[in-house]
């Protein structure tokens, strides 16, 4: 900080009386306003990622002895088919989970109008992402129950044996993301719509007078007004994807037969349930899972970092 | 404006769009009205395979009162107050703090620490898990309310701490300056002066926490395992075996869980979206 002269020029005749604090004032108080959030996070947050990675590199059940292996649950992972399936369904999410995008901007631009009673129905279409994932969760197992739920009542309609979505191997994963991107989709919009109101409306008017109109606007006028919404938009949606564990444990708990298992839940069923207390194992997975997400997140961070610099 | 104001096309137009709006809101909550309407149903309708047709009977109260009645809702309802609460209070004045000094102050580890707070928010949740139960069984918060408020807090304390400083960096430092050269303490500068101007920014933020953490089922499936400290999420999981195909009881238990973060999105809505934007208003 450019000091404003106050604290750092010795006053000029007799001696310095005032105390170490208050020469160092501007050096030590940023700490002092720190150190209660930044201990917090280091015991719970920063401490743990290192303990985790540490721990991977033990056969450990949680209570007795860690017992050294090296690398030994790598060698492990990398013949694990289970773990293999986890990775495909994360890719699986991470793509599919991007249409929220497209369509959370595509109800925004069909919201964005001045009708009455138009707050209302924003705040009515938002209301998925304020629900808990476990009730969207469970509402969606409901529908797609084969004899009770909304499919099993469609395709008697057409008189056709209706699918158990959450039983077949290869409808599973499609079914838990299609509910998951119904809050996504929310979230998505509600960026969006913000995003929407903030565009100049004087390079509207500029794009009109120079013939641009519907799509042509969108794609040269609007969209890269948009820009801090779109990525805001990928940021929550990428870590939501790999964040995917509620519904998953909800709706089949990686089933059938590990089919809709992703890495979380994998690691979360090795470590702490039937699979029996591998934490070793589990810390190999999340070590894993968090290699990938880091990729994402140094490029938030970084994207974060050029605006920052740009900025202030 | 995008898209072109329905107000400047044809009245044709602008019908069918009125229309067409109550219609998509319809098709797009229709999972919750078929809960809703599930949810006060009589027993014999499910039985008898009226699922999503109208209702033979509205037992608003009866079903309602039911959960309470034959499952511990009403315990798992409470013990998600006593996480959530707590955990708001802790995490946004941990964060105001920090927030503060991580945009008044130019340090050189300012910019580092604001994205280790960053990414850390980011983390997957498994990385954590491990330690984190292990750290909570040695300390005896295992399975206790204060166990899993005290982790919320944490973890929280890096999104606040973004949103906080990203706050406070956009207020006029002339004003903090001009109380430095008038000799006003570093604190008192943050209690009397800046404290009062993030007040909208505190309320957006507390709203967030409280939907995020009330909406947490991971760590409660990790840090709890009894009745008394479990939350409602985890606790409508449970009940979800208890009723088993007693799909109204299910319904009514879901909407229950659902229902204080909705209340409270409504209720400060205006604040709600502000906290969730921030980033992308600000560009």
């Amino acid at each position: 900080m450019s000091t404003t002269g106050f604290d750092h020029t010795p006053i000029p005749s007799g001696e310095d009386n005032r105390s170490w604090y208050q020469k160092n004032r501007l050096k030590v108080a940023p700490w002092l306003f720190l150190a209660p959030a930044a201990l917090f996070f280091i015991v719970y947050v920063i401490a743990p990622i290192f303990q985790s990675i540490w721990i991977s590199f033990f056969q450990w059940d949680g209570l007795g002895e860690k017992v050294w292996l090296g690398l030994e649950n790598y060698y492990e992972l990398v013949d694990d088919d289970r773990f293999y399936t986890s990775l495909k369904n994360n890719t699986l999410w991470l793509v599919l989970y991007m249409l929220a995008i497209p369509a959370g901007l595509f109800i925004a631009l069909f919201l964005n109008q001045t009708v009455m009673g138009m707050r209302i129905y924003k705040s009515l279409f938002f209301f998925p992402f304020v629900i808990s994932q476990v009730v969207v969760g469970l509402i969606f197992t409901w529908f797609y129950n084969p004899s009770f739920g909304i499919v099993g009542l469609v395709w008697e309609f057409f008189g056709a044996t209706p699918p158990s979505i959450l039983g077949d191997e290869n409808l599973v994963t499609y079914g838990i993301i299609f509910a998951g991107l119904w809050p996504q989709i929310a979230y998505c919009m509600i960026l969006y719509l913000t995003g929407l109101n903030n565009v100049s409306p004087d390079q509207i008017e500029a794009g009109r007078l120079d013939g641009a109109k519907g799509w042509s606007m969108l794609r040269y006028v609007v969209w890269p007004q948009l820009a801090p919404a779109t990525f805001l938009a990928v940021v929550v949606t990428v870590i939501g994807a790999l964040r995917s564990f509620d519904m998953i444990a909800i709706m089949t708990q990686g089933g059938p037969y590990g089919s809709s298992n992703v890495l979380s839940y994998y690691m979360f069923e090795t470590a702490l349930s039937e699979y029996g207390f591998r934490m070793g194992y589990g810390s190999a997975i999340a070590t894993v899972l968090f290699a990938i997400m880091l990729l994402f997140i140094s490029y938030f961070l970084w994207k974060m970092y050029q605006e920052e610099r740009g900025g202030h | 404006m995008f898209p072109k104001p329905i107000e400047k096309s044809s009245p044709l137009a602008q019908t069918s769009y009125k229309m067409f709006l109550p219609v998509a809101l319809f098709i797009w909550l229709l999972p919750l009205l078929a809960i809703f309407l599930t949810s006060i149903r009589p027993a014999a309708d499910i039985n008898s395979g009226n699922v999503f047709g109208w209702p033979s009977d509205f037992l608003l109260i009866e079903n309602y009162f039911a959960v309470f009645e034959q499952s511990k809702a009403g315990t798992f309802l409470w013990n998600s107050f006593r996480i959530t609460v707590p955990t708001v209070i802790i995490s946004v004045s941990l964060a105001c703090l920090a927030g503060y000094a991580l945009a008044i102050y130019r340090f050189k580890a300012a910019i580092p620490l604001f994205f280790i707070f960053v990414a850390g928010n980011f983390v997957p949740f498994q990385i954590l898990m491990v330690p984190v139960r292990d750290l909570s069984v040695q300390t005896g918060l295992y399975d206790t309310v204060t166990g899993l408020v005290l982790f919320h807090a944490a973890f929280q304390t890096g999104f606040c701490t973004l949103f906080m400083r990203n706050f406070i960096r956009a207020l006029p430092f002339e004003l903090i300056e001009s109380a430095r050269i008038e000799g006003v303490g570093e604190f008192k500068i943050f209690w009397h002066l800046v404290l009062p101007l993030v007040r909208p920014a505190l309320a957006a933020l507390a709203v967030l926490i409280f939907t995020f953490v009330w909406n947490d089922f991971f760590w409660a499936t990790v840090l709890t395992k009894t009745d008394a400290s479990l939350p409602i999420t985890a606790g409508v999981r449970a009940l979800n075996g208890q009723f088993v195909s007693q799909w109204h009881l299910v319904s009514a238990a879901s909407l229950l869980a659902a229902l204080p973060p909705v209340l409270m999105f409504f209720l400060m809505q205006k604040h709600f979206i502000a906290g969730l934007t921030l980033g992308a208003t600000k560009g």
